[in-house]
């Protein structure tokens, strides 16, 4: 793909909404319990993203981890202080991730295995859950 | 994903605000999971957790009308009446717990406080579809009732509480109950406290982190139900395991080409003696003098309040004794003088409370023993260190002031 060509490729929805950013890509799956409110960084030792923050980024990461309430409670935290993910983009859902997206307001969706794989860390991605699709720029 | 006419209309606000969110979250998981349709539960249980989300979701659900049409159990925050008077808790600590009973009391919620609803009160029969969140609560559930839950977050489970119904994928279905890996446990182990370290053991020896179905074998048929409360709740803080079978103890796996539905069972993990004690070893502090004891990680049983007190004797406490159980089971305790002996020790029987709340800060940046690994985990984040030993173990440390 050459600088300015935008390729589009489908994706499922799980929590609705479109958003933009800068693509913030993780080799592990995410916990937002262990990312910093403030500043919206990642706190998590050994983390693929440690000490990047994902505020206003899209975050593109294999899935999510942890209990049943951290997750959202960490996501909640992140969002009140406008340091939320714009979007995240995953390889799996789980029930936990879902229901923290869909309840906190930050657009989710999953991509194929193939798809996942062509998105690299900086690309600009639009993502839009309703229409499922993922612009990658 | 089908939506049957009353299911439409929740949607669409027939019912209330509060009812029409409740349905938007179960239908988009319903949608992120290809459901085909929803149906209805009979039991629920909220990980209630006094949490800002917590508090924030119950609160918006209440605002908009909502009322649980199965009204669930719920997960402990802290006694308001045991620690109103305890020095060191301010007016704002106690008001978040004030405004946590209120939404759920709006709610209809079963204020039952307690992480083991499977136990008593809540309890189901083999089949039924539910919908339980918590760690030691899920796999119960699944694995040693075969009723079926999926793993489900605080606010799922809350959704579909409020609603009735669930989105029908994952471990509502047969074929997604199988087992998955073949994990033989080598010693004979009988103290509940040995079913803490290896739940905790079993993700990082199998090395797998997304969620997976273990198939055990080694394990007795006589294995306590304070040991399966255990295993869980650690499967579940090490890795991600909603359920788990035993051959020849839990109801779907009378044998084990039956536990994995006839798919081969592939490699066997097995775990030895040298395993667990490497796991105690690499999470638990060192020996020494310990200031307290904090047990129930989940709740301790009526029968392990007695195996205390029993344990106790006449003898006294030198560090602090505090122990977290039900609400029933304090009440049971005190009635047959279980709870007078752990009193007069200087223990304290401590109701509907969780290691993770705001009341335990008198204790942070002392030295503790437990017996629970996931208690000690999450209480990292309050500044607590804990050495990692049996029940039995933690009585005697409490009652010498150290542990070897």
């Amino acid at each position: 793909m050459k600088a300015g060509e935008a390729s589009v490729v489908g994706c499922r929805g799980a929590a609705p909404g479109k958003a933009s950013g800068p693509a913030a890509v993780s080799s592990d799956a995410i916990c937002f319990y262990l990312v910093d409110p403030a500043t919206g960084t990642v706190i998590e030792p050994g983390h693929a993203l440690e000490g990047r923050s994902l505020a206003g980024a899209v975050l593109v990461c294999p899935g999510g981890k942890g209990s049943s309430v951290v997750q959202a409670d960490g996501l909640f935290q992140l969002s009140r202080a406008g340091t939320a993910p714009a979007a995240i983009v995953v390889e799996e859902f789980d029930t936990v991730l879902v229901a923290s997206a869909v309840i906190i307001g930050v657009p989710l969706v999953r991509c194929s295995a193939e798809d996942f794989a062509t998105i690299r860390d900086g690309d600009v991605l639009d993502v839009d859950s309703d229409q499922e699709t993922v612009t990658i720029r | 994903m089908k939506l049957t006419e009353r299911d439409s209309e929740m949607l669409d606000g027939v019912y209330g605000e509060g009812v029409a969110l409740a349905m938007r979250v179960l239908v988009a998981i319903g949608r992120a999971f290809d459901a085909e349709q929803m149906c209805d539960i009979s039991r629920a249980h909220v990980a209630l957790s006094n949490q800002d989300a917590d508090i924030w979701f119950a609160e918006k659900l209440v605002a908009g009308g909502a009322v649980c049409r199965v009204p669930p159990t719920v997960n402990p925050g802290f006694c308001l009446e045991f620690f109103r008077h305890v020095p060191g808790l301010t007016q704002e600590d106690m008001g978040t717990m004030e405004r946590t009973e209120a939404a759920y009391r709006a709610l209809g919620a079963q204020l039952t406080y307690d992480c083991t609803p499977y136990l008593q009160g809540n309890v189901p029969r083999f089949g039924e579809v539910t919908a339980y969140s918590e760690s030691s609560a899920t796999p119960y559930m699944n694995s040693v009732y075969g009723a079926r839950t999926n793993r489900e977050s605080a606010q799922s489970a809350l959704c579909a509480a409020v609603t009735g119904r669930v989105p029908v994928y994952g471990l509502l279905l047969d074929e997604n109950r199988k087992g998955q890996i073949h994990v033989h446990v080598e010693p004979r182990i009988t103290d509940e406290f040995d079913y803490h370290l290896l739940g905790y053991a079993v993700p990082r020896l199998t090395g797998l982190q997304t969620a997976f179905i273990p198939v055990f074998t080694g394990i007795p048929v006589n294995v306590s139900p304070e040991a399966l409360m255990n295993l869980g709740a650690e499967l579940n803080t090490g890795g991600n395991v909603p359920m788990y079978h035993i051959v020849g103890v839990t109801p779907e796996a009378p044998t084990l080409e039956a536990a994995f539905g006839g798919d081969s069972p592939g490699d066997t993990v097995v775990v030895t003696a040298g395993d667990l004690a490497e796991e105690q070893q690499m999470l638990s502090a060192d020996g020494g003098p310990v200031d307290f004891a904090l047990l129930g990680c989940p709740h301790l049983s009526l029968d392990q309040l007695r195996a205390i007190a029993d344990r106790i004797g006449d003898r006294h406490f030198k560090s602090e004794f505090w122990v977290m159980t039900s609400f029933p089971a304090k009440e049971l305790a005190q009635r047959m003088g279980i709870a007078e002996v752990i009193e007069n020790a200087g223990g304290r029987l401590v109701p509907d409370t969780c290691i993770d709340q705001v009341v335990w800060k008198h204790l942070a940046g002392k030295k503790g023993v437990t017996d629970s690994l996931k208690g000690a985990y999450y209480a990292k984040r309050r500044d607590m260190e804990f050495a990692l030993r049996s029940v039995g173990d933690c009585v005697e440390a409490a009652i010498k002031g150290e542990t070897s």
